[in-house]
């Protein structure tokens, strides 16, 4: 079973993340694409969901959205990792249980999962 | 400006009595060339009927110029007669 | 004189028109239509009704009959009487309603019927077949005069051969210069200007014989009319006066229905304006031509041999005079007679056969789902044109081999007449009374044309004997009137007791009330549904003329681009446009099924009715001024529109540039910070350094082009002006472009010598345009195999235009208008990499060397348009500076 799974589709951020985390001990997946992204997360089950905000096809919010009105309370209350490229401006993402900005340093990506995952 | 109107309504009777004698010229036309084969054919078939044709049918041709160039000039009457009184409404306004 | 002689004048004659017709085409299409549309250029192409029937057979006519053959020219002249109100009406609504062919103006004003169209296309063909063997037969018979006149006497041309080469002949003049293109109006400048050419040929070749015959032969006027007189007491010389009056009504018909007549008379009429000089020329032109028939005929029955064929009087009386150049000259004139008749009516036929039976066939056949073929309409009536050009041709040559061509003239000539005549009482009706329906034109014309049939044209192939006829009563006249009466009397009795369908209730209000109609129709209003109208336009106009008129439409609504809103106007417009190339049934009918027109109902018609009734009271000032107030709402709701985008995009614009900069930032701070691990094997330090690499590489990237976006914007570009071809240019693009999505390979699609343009700009500029547009098309389409067409054309103005269109599944309507903003692509799943400042970079450069770059709809793929000036503009605050 997976740790954490990241929905993330710039290939080289996705990479930086899953190698830092893996590191950790941690089981990480990855789907690239806003597309299929609830699905992914309903068939893995993951502690843990990293979402990047924008992807194409289906927005970061969309998807964080449709997991918290899940029918299955568990999988509904998953923890939540929102990454963002807009900045401060928005960093207020109610539904999330956690926003990064990016850039981010690497401690502070690692001691906010740690966090979470406790 | 009391004239104006006058002028116009001048100009376009002129040009309705035109487009009446337009109309009626054909059946001028179609009377002068039938009849006289339908009263006298045997007197209209040789050397006089070729001069009484041939007169009617250059007769017709000067008429339908005459009538054509009155046409157009009277028509070219009334658009300026009209155009005249548009401007001065335009300057009431 | 010698045949060969006789021969080489005459090939000289041929050299003379063909080059007439390619000058007067050229001339047209470079826009000098001046003196090509002169009225005295209208009136002699008129002069089309004097066949070879009238410049030989008149003659024999009226040897035989006397001056009944008057009757053929005086018809006419009292038609041309009423040409005020008459004439310069039908002209005016057949304009109006682009109409090709009489066959078309009767189908466009019953309800737009093909199948009426392809009846009145029937009885056009079968009348006109033995009236274009009549005229191969004139030619060939003059010919043989001359050959066996020769001191060997004997024949040197068998009459079939000569009628096949003259045959031969006239379908190639007629395909070159009728069947050039298809124009959305069917004029056909060099053909016009070489009949007139001809015109006067004739009518000089026949004023000098008469001349010569009345001066020369006998003694003047006076003299003649002695002689004419000495014929008193000739039975074959009484008028008749109901043949007379039969003939009369016949021939004035004849001047409107016949195919070549309304070819001239109404379809290469510029506007109505031309007939009222025509009203009064026509008529003096046809008094010319007659004026000297009698004194030929009764000189040539008294100095030639009894047994002499009155027909060819006019060859053989100044040959038989030793004029041999009169003869000549009257040869030639028998020859453009003979020659102007048969291109045009050839043309008119063809017009009529592919339009109403050879494109609603083909249509029907190929009936595809909508919208998506490429098909090249346009090209299957031009050939379609071609065919029927050859076969009306191959008919006639056939028809004069297999009936010996033994026929006195004047009786094929008016089997034609009489044939077409029966058209005229649905036309005549159909323009006066709005009662006028399609049951009762159907069974006015179906009755004429079958009693036509019985009683007049297979008796004259010899089929069948004339019915037999009351004692007394010419046989002619009585089957002309009885025809016409039962045609007359079936076209009203089933007009009053059938009620017409809506669409023909609308265009009988057009026809009668002369105003332009309104096409109703409850089609979504939007550019959505043009653009599969600008499709279809395509495939009939070709691109460039179908964008011109599309393009045009929408800037008279106060848009800009290719696709105008679907109002009535905009639909009545294209629908007439199409109707002027291809009929006014098939273009009614191809809309209706692209655009899914709805069934008009009656009570949408009241409503359209009343409109047309309010829009004919409103003056004319009112109309323009409501016109320019839609005009201006139109261009400040786009404009508004504008605006809110903008606004929306300015703000967006900074969060969109953060988060460009934050991406690649991301991976390069991560990295970096992973790069500082201790323990990292050397492969992964590697590769996560040339990751590092990469991405700065990016961000610079992006902060060159918003560098260069913010430089082009404020028009401060450098630009270094110089000279450069167009093919280097686009030869250098392709190879640059190539470097994207290498492994696809695309079949480029160019015309090397139109490339070679030579233009004033900053080539360094243009090309990174191509390389970005090109690259474009390499990322997106998605064609298999995929293609690439470029297309460079000079324009008008001295400037360049380049399109480059690839066969992908182009951009949706809705995202045109976006693709060249800033960042467009942001949320587009398809974008590879770049941020999407591409296009907008594209377009800014553009519009600093003058020019503009625009998304062509339409184009069946992502198509593009670069417009360069012929030199770009001087920018103004650079020579501030300066000073």
């Amino acid at each position: 079973m997976l740790d954490i799974l990241m929905i993330e589709d710039e290939p080289n951020i996705a990479e930086a993340v899953r190698f830092i985390l893996t590191r950790e001990g941690w089981q990480v997946g990855l789907h690239p694409d806003g597309l299929g992204g609830i699905e992914a997360i309903r068939s893995e089950k993951p502690r843990l969901v990293i979402l990047d905000v924008m992807l194409p096809h289906r927005s970061g919010t969309e998807i964080l959205a449709e997991l918290r009105g899940d029918h299955d309370p568990g999988l509904a209350a998953t923890p939540v990792l929102m990454l963002t490229a807009r900045g401060q401006a928005s960093l207020s993402l109610p539904q999330a249980d956690a926003v990064l900005a990016k850039p981010f340093a690497n401690d502070e990506l690692r001691a906010m999962v740690r966090r979470m995952l406790n | 400006m009391p004239d104006r109107p006058l002028f116009l309504e001048r100009a376009s009777f002129r040009r309705r009595r035109l487009g009446d004698a337009a109309r009626v010229l054909p059946v001028l036309a179609a009377g002068l060339i039938l009849v006289p084969v339908w009263w006298m054919p045997a007197q209209v078939s040789f050397a006089a009927g070729a001069v009484w044709l041939f007169g009617i049918w250059a007769g017709l041709i000067a008429a339908i110029w005459a009538l054509h160039r009155a046409l157009r000039r009277a028509d070219a009457a009334t658009l300026r007669a009209s155009q005249a009184i548009t401007q001065d409404d335009g300057h009431a306004l | 004189m010698p045949f060969e002689a006789l021969v080489a004048g005459c090939l000289a004659y041929v050299a003379l028109m063909f080059g007439v017709a390619f000058a007067a085409d050229r001339a047209a299409s470079r826009g000098h239509v001046r003196w090509l549309d002169h009225p005295v250029v209208y009136t002699l192409s008129l002069s089309v009704y004097c066949s070879a029937w009238t410049f030989y057979g008149a003659v024999g006519y009226a040897s035989r009959s006397g001056l009944e053959f008057a009757t053929i020219y005086l018809g006419p002249t009292v038609v041309f009487t009423g040409a005020w109100w008459g004439l310069r009406r039908l002209v005016r609504v057949a304009r109006m309603h682009h109409v090709t062919s009489i066959a078309d103006l009767i189908s466009a004003r019953f309800g737009k019927s093909n199948r009426l169209a392809a009846l009145v296309t029937l009885i056009a063909v079968i009348a006109a077949t033995p009236y274009v063997a009549l005229q191969l037969q004139s030619v060939s018979l003059s010919f043989e005069v001359f050959a066996t006149d020769s001191l060997t006497d004997i024949p040197l041309a068998g009459g079939g051969g000569t009628a096949l080469w003259v045959a031969g002949g006239l379908a190639l003049f007629t395909i070159l210069f009728g069947t050039r293109n298809l124009a959305a109006d069917e004029r056909h400048h060099g053909v016009v200007t070489a009949i007139a050419l001809e015109a006067l040929v004739k009518l000089t070749a026949f004023l000098a014989l008469g001349v010569f015959v009345v001066w020369g032969l006998a003694d003047g006027p006076a003299d003649m009319l002695d002689r004419i007189a000495a014929r008193a007491g000739d039975p074959g010389w009484i008028l008749r006066p109901d043949r007379w009056t039969a003939l009369l009504i016949v021939s004035g018909a004849a001047v409107i229905a016949l195919p070549r007549m309304f070819q001239v008379l109404v379809v290469e009429a510029a506007d109505e304006d031309r007939l009222s000089t025509a009203g009064w020329a026509f008529p003096a032109y046809l008094f010319a031509m007659s004026l000297f028939v009698l004194p030929i005929a009764v000189m040539g029955q008294q100095m030639l041999p009894a047994d002499a064929n009155p027909d060819l009087y006019v060859l053989t009386l100044p040959a038989q005079s030793g004029q041999n150049w009169l003869a000549f000259l009257v040869f030639l004139g028998g020859f453009s007679a003979a020659t102007s008749m048969v291109v045009v009516c050839t043309i008119a036929l063809a017009t009529m056969i592919s339009n109403h039976w050879l494109v609603p066939l083909w249509l029907m056949l190929r009936r595809k789902p909508q919208g998506d073929d490429p098909e090249d309409l346009r090209g299957f009536v031009l050939n379609a044109r071609r065919l029927a050009i050859l076969a009306v041709m191959a008919v006639g040559w056939v028809y004069y081999q297999a009936t010996g061509g033994t026929a006195a003239l004047a009786a094929m000539g008016l089997v034609a007449f009489t044939g077409m005549a029966q058209v005229l009482p649905a036309m005549i009706g159909g323009l006066l009374w709005r009662g006028a329906n399609r049951r009762g034109a159907f069974g006015g014309v179906g009755s004429g044309f079958a009693l036509w049939l019985a009683m007049i044209f297979l008796p004259s192939v010899g089929i069948g004997a004339p019915p037999p006829v009351p004692q007394g009563v010419d046989p002619l006249a009585f089957a002309i009137f009885l025809s016409l009466a039962v045609n007359t009397l079936a076209f009203i009795g089933l007009s009053i007791f059938g009620m017409p369908d809506p669409v023909e209730r609308l265009q009988g209000l057009s026809f009668v009330s002369a105003v332009d109609p309104i096409r109703h129709s409850r089609l979504a209003r939007g550019a959505d549904q043009a653009e599969p109208l600008l499709v279809m336009a395509r495939r009939v106009w070709g691109a460039e003329d179908a964008l011109r008129f599309f393009q045009a439409e929408a800037a008279f609504q106060g848009k800009s681009g290719y696709l105008p809103d679907l109002t009535p106007r905009f639909l009545t417009r294209l629908e007439r446009r199409l109707a002027g190339s291809i009929g006014a049934a098939t273009a009614h009918a191809m809309i209706d099924s692209v655009a899914g027109g709805a069934e008009l109902t009656v009570s949408d018609l009241m409503q359209v009715a009343t409109e047309a009734q309010r829009a004919k009271e409103e003056t004319q000032r009112l109309e323009n001024a409501r016109a320019e107030l839609a005009r201006t709402a139109r261009q400040l709701r786009e404009a508004n529109d504008k605006l809110t985008a903008l606004s929306v995009q300015k703000d967006a614009f900074l969060g969109q540039i953060s988060h460009e900069l934050r991406t690649p930032m991301t991976s390069v701070r991560a990295f970096s910070e992973i790069l500082r691990t201790p323990d990292l094997p050397d492969a992964d330090r590697d590769r996560f350094a040339k990751i590092i690499y990469d991405e700065s590489g990016r961000l610079t990237r992006l902060l060159d082009d918003l560098l260069d976006l913010s430089v082009l914007e404020s028009g401060q570009a450098q630009l270094s002006i110089t000279p450069a071809n167009l093919h280097d240019l686009i030869e250098r693009a392709l190879s640059a472009a190539s470097a994207t999505r290498p492994e696809r390979v695309f079949r480029v699609d160019r015309e090397p010598l139109a490339e070679y343009v030579g233009v004033i700009t900053d080539p360094d500029r243009l090309l990174q345009v191509l390389i970005n547009v090109i690259s474009n098309a390499r990322k997106y389409c998605d064609a298999e195999p995929p293609a690439l067409a470029i297309r460079v054309r000079r324009t008008l103005r001295g400037g360049a235009q380049i399109d480059i269109i690839d066969n992908g599944s182009g951009i949706e309507t809705a995202r045109q208008a976006l693709i060249f903003e800033k960042f467009a692509r942001l949320n587009d799943p398809a974008r590879a990499g770049g941020a999407g400042l591409g296009l907008a970079i594209c377009r800014e450069i553009m519009a600093n060397l003058g020019g503009e770059i625009t998304y062509l709809p339409g184009q069946g793929g992502a198509a593009f348009r670069i417009l360069l000036p012929r030199r770009p503009p001087v920018p103004v605050n650079a020579g501030l500076r300066r000073a």
